[in-house]
């Protein structure tokens, strides 16, 4: 369906993290022609990050946010990417998050999603952001939901934290940000018109 | 005073209680949380002041580490 593409291309969406979350999520958003991604991270990639992360062997060491958008522009080569090697804080979420569609939070530690859930929902009210929280370990697909809470979004099963007993592990984190960026979709392009059967 | 807490009705003895004390009693011991009374954002600095009354809406939101 030719609209969905070109609403899509019209669209731009921030991703503040590059790790496990924002990787995938951003993948799959430029996979469907979102017009624009703002990328933000300020870590380099290790060997570790490789069991969940969007990146390959032969990137270890390079930062994440430019090796993102390589490999985003495989994919995509008419995506727009802009690529900002940052520790965000709030005054950078508020400045350069300012003109996108849709804010994705893919941080890895609890004190930097309070920090830009707080941030969005206090100074940018009239965003979307759509929220991870909740992935570690494997199986338990059915745990894995989505929160609506007006304008903040939260995936995942809410409750499982990393530990050493239960790391992060490519498919419960893919399908998180996967599920992130479902909800994108279904904010940039409204609900799909389907009817579901009871 | 009857409110919603994480979209289910829930009882307290009290009239009125400030963020905190609603977390002491629900054993809520998360550090890192988002909090909202009726819609609206609560700032951590906040706690101690913001009071839940009657029929309000609150979501009390734990983060966690992974991503």
């Amino acid at each position: 369906m030719q609209w969905i593409y070109d609403t899509l291309k019209t669209k731009t969406v921030g991703i503040a993290g590059c790790g496990g979350l924002g990787s995938n999520c951003a993948m799959a958003l430029a996979r469907v022609g979102i017009g624009r991604l703002i990328i933000a991270d300020f870590d380099i990639i290790s060997n570790d990050n490789l069991n969940r992360q969007y990146f390959f062997n032969n990137q270890i060491g390079k930062l994440k946010v430019y090796a993102l958008k390589e490999n985003l522009l495989r994919v995509n080569p008419e995506l727009k990417v802009n690529a900002l090697d940052i520790r965000l804080c709030s005054n950078d979420i508020i400045e350069i998050f300012n003109d996108c569609d849709v804010i994705v939070e893919a941080f890895d530690l609890a004190k930097m999603k309070q920090m830009i859930i707080e941030t969005v929902l206090t100074f940018m009210p009239e965003k979307y952001i759509v929220s991870g929280i909740g992935l570690a370990g494997w199986g338990e697909n059915n745990m894995l939901k989505t929160i609506n809470m007006d304008r903040l979004i939260v995936c995942g099963d809410g409750e499982i934290e990393i530990s050493e007993t239960l790391p992060p592990l490519a498919p419960r984190v893919g399908i998180v940000a996967n599920m992130q960026a479902n909800q994108v979709l279904e904010i940039l392009l409204g609900k799909m018109p389907y009817k579901r059967s009871e | 005073m009857k409110i919603t807490l994480n979209h289910q009705l829930e009882e307290f003895d009290a009239e009125i209680l400030t963020i905190n004390e609603l977390l002491k009693i629900k054993n809520f011991t998360f550090k890192m949380l988002v909090i909202k009374i009726n819609g609206k954002i609560i700032r951590k600095h906040e706690y101690d002041t913001a009071t839940v009354k009657d029929g309000d809406d609150v979501i009390v939101l734990h983060l966690i580490t992974g991503g």
